[in-house]
């Protein structure tokens, strides 16, 4: 191991040491998917050197989906416990019908009796140019599953405690959101500030970051993301500080289901707009669910409508310009809060 | 095979079945119930070729498998009476169903990759065990079995597939539902595979010789045993013809079972099962 190594790391290495260590740690982790053997060593890297490692428990599958879900949860249930990698987000479709009529459905259709800790890793969202069924955002379709957690990572998470919490330690099954175009930032980890920021982390399975902006004593504007967008919404915080002095914090939400209610009540708080940013698209999407939230307990703190910015509808196009405008950018953000504050 | 033991298997199963359509019609149960009546040999068969420690998964149609395994009357009919003490608390009903080393789902296939999972992981401590999954004919249409039977051949799992062909895919008959041979399918995989007819000994002679390759050699294999279902796919809906049921009727499994056994020992073992499944059913609906 080289020294300094953690200081510049990509978000996508950070994920394969927090990979790493747990196999280090417990023989019943495997690692299951399609091109995760070394030298490949997954198509974004994440696995790479576990199968020279542990060839035994790194094992490629064929492009089956739903088999290769459907056989980590048998494994799941006998004890091991398993990992798979959903290569692209959009995929994740194939193995609907064993997340929610199996793997989530185990311990609460038998009583109680078994517990099948499945973990699915995979990433989600655009920015590259790869187009309508490889760059989607489809979490929101398993927001709600009875018995699933669903988390986002975000690089301010701590990789190792997330990874290691969820596959060793978690008894229900999880569903981790990573993201396309973070896998090549730089990690950051926990931290106490950022910037113009103080950082907090509040609670949960998997803890939400707020970033408060320093020596503030009144907050304007409140922005909800996860995961990619957390980024858009922390450089759309900046800019509406340092251009037009509008006070604006960022919670970035660690865990999306279960939603973490009392974070997100405890921020906003006191302040005259709330938007939420996602990179999905806006129909029942994960702004809509907090927005009811909101305006079902505690509609007497708000001071205006909850603002939601999402994609747009339709597909998600392979042209770059216009792909660009179809998924939403800190720009976005900035002329919307300010638009909806001249409003107010 | 011990027939006296395999017989009263069999008739129990038919007897619990029967007992929980007209629990049905009595309004005691709710939801849906899928029985196995006609093919209750299908069940005996090929558990009483396993040992304790393998794994058996099922799907909607699980009753006999179950009660071939465990003959626990009770806790079956109170799970599906949706009773506390029934085996899953009253949450899975008839077709979902966990005990140990027994698992069902009422998703077509759905559960086939799990059973593969399940070998693979108990693969690693016991390499004696094996992996048993059941299906029917009508699976057949679901992708996912073919995905799964792919990697179990690839990777060696120890997983007897059972195929149970009754030639009904709830009302579509398999002329409409499956091309080409059966037998075809899992041989493209290079998994072994055998057939057998609608005979107690014939399926469980073929059972303890597929279970003991797949134990052995620690590999898949698939047996389909030609089956019928004499009673509708749940509860009292059935558009079968007639004359097709009668056919099927005089050619029950049960009847060629008795008569090997004779008629003096035959109503000794259905008067004794009777005793069984009444006084176990009776003291649920009491309680």
């Amino acid at each position: 191991m080289g020294f300094a190594l953690n200081k510049t790391i990509t978000v996508a290495k950070a994920i394969n040491q927090a990979l790493t260590a747990v196999f280090e740690q417990d023989d019943r982790v495997y690692l299951l998917g399609e091109d995760v053997l070394d030298p490949y060593g997954g198509a974004f890297k994440i696995s790479k050197g576990l199968s020279s490692r542990w060839p035994e428990r790194v094992l490629t599958t064929p492009i089956s989906e739903a088999a290769f879900t459907g056989i980590a949860a048998g494994m799941a249930l006998r004890g091991e416990r398993p990992v798979i990698e959903i290569m692209f987000g959009d995929f994740i479709t194939l193995a609907f019908d064993q997340i929610l009529n199996h793997i989530t459905k185990y311990n609460l259709m038998y009583g109680g009796n078994v517990d099948c800790p499945v973990v699915i890793r995979t990433p989600m969202g655009g920015g590259r140019g790869y187009g309508p069924t490889h760059s989607q955002s489809l979490e929101k379709f398993f927001i709600g599953v009875p018995g699933l957690n669903v988390v986002a990572l975000n690089r301010f998470h701590n990789t190792n405690n997330f990874y290691s919490e969820l596959i060793l330690k978690e008894i229900k099954p999880s569903l981790i959101i990573e993201n396309k175009q973070m896998y090549g930032r730089k990690y950051i980890g926990e931290v106490s500030e950022y910037k113009i920021f103080d950082v907090e982390y509040k609670g949960d399975l998997i803890p939400s970051v707020l970033f408060t902006p320093k020596s503030s004593s009144e907050i304007d504007v409140c922005l909800i993301s996860y995961s990619g967008c957390g980024d858009i919404a922390i450089e759309a915080a900046e800019e509406l500080l340092m251009e037009n002095e509008i006070f604006t914090s960022v919670l970035i939400l660690g865990t999306l289901s279960p939603l973490p209610l009392k974070a997100i009540e405890e921020f906003v708080e006191d302040v005259k707009q709330i938007v939420i940013v996602e990179e999905g698209s806006l129909v029942l999407g994960i702004g809509a669910e907090i927005s009811a939230i909101l305006m079902e307990q505690c509609f007497d703190k708000l001071k205006a409508p909850v603002q939601r910015i999402a994609a747009q509808g339709g597909v998600i196009p392979c042209a770059a310009e216009k792909e660009k405008i179809f998924l939403p950018g800190a720009k976005m953000v900035v002329d919307r809060v300010l638009d909806m504050l001249e409003k107010s | 095979m011990d027939l006296v033991e395999a017989y009263k298997k069999m008739f129990s199963i038919r007897l619990v079945e029967e007992r929980l359509l007209d629990m049905f019609s009595q309004g005691l149960i709710t939801g849906t119930v899928h029985t196995c009546i006609g093919q209750e040999v299908s069940a005996v068969g090929v558990i009483g070729s396993l040992v304790e420690g393998d794994i058996i998964v099922s799907n909607h149609r699980c009753h006999g498998h179950y009660l071939a395994r465990y003959m626990d009357v009770k806790g079956l009919v109170s799970e599906i009476m949706g009773l506390e003490s029934g085996i899953c608390h009253g949450n899975g009903g008839s077709q979902h169903l966990y005990r140990s080393n027994f698992y069902t789902n009422g998703i077509q296939g759905g559960m086939v990759p799990a059973a593969v999972g399940m070998a693979l992981a108990e693969n690693k401590r016991n390499n004696s065990c094996i992996s048993v999954v059941f299906i029917g004919d009508g699976t057949l249409g679901q992708g996912v079995v073919y995905e799964s039977m792919n990697i179990a051949s690839l990777w060696s799992v120890p997983i007897l597939f059972v195929i149970e062909n009754n030639m009904y895919a709830q009302s579509t008959p398999i002329s409409l539902n499956l091309a080409g041979e059966i037998a075809d399918r899992p041989r493209a995989f290079g998994i072994k595979t055998q057939q057998a007819g609608n005979d107690l000994a014939e399926i469980h002679s073929t059972a303890v010789s597929m279970s003991e390759y797949v134990r052995k050699e620690r590999k898949p294999a698939c047996m389909i045993i030609n089956t019928y279902r004499l009673a509708a796919h749940s509860k009292g809906d059935d558009n079968r013809d007639e004359k097709e049921l009668n056919y099927w009727k005089e050619k029950d499994p049960m009847l060629a079972v008795r008569d090997s056994l004779g008629p003096s020992i035959a109503d000794d073992i259905e008067k004794e099962c009777k005793d069984f499944v009444k006084s176990e059913i009776d003291g649920i609906c009491i309680e």
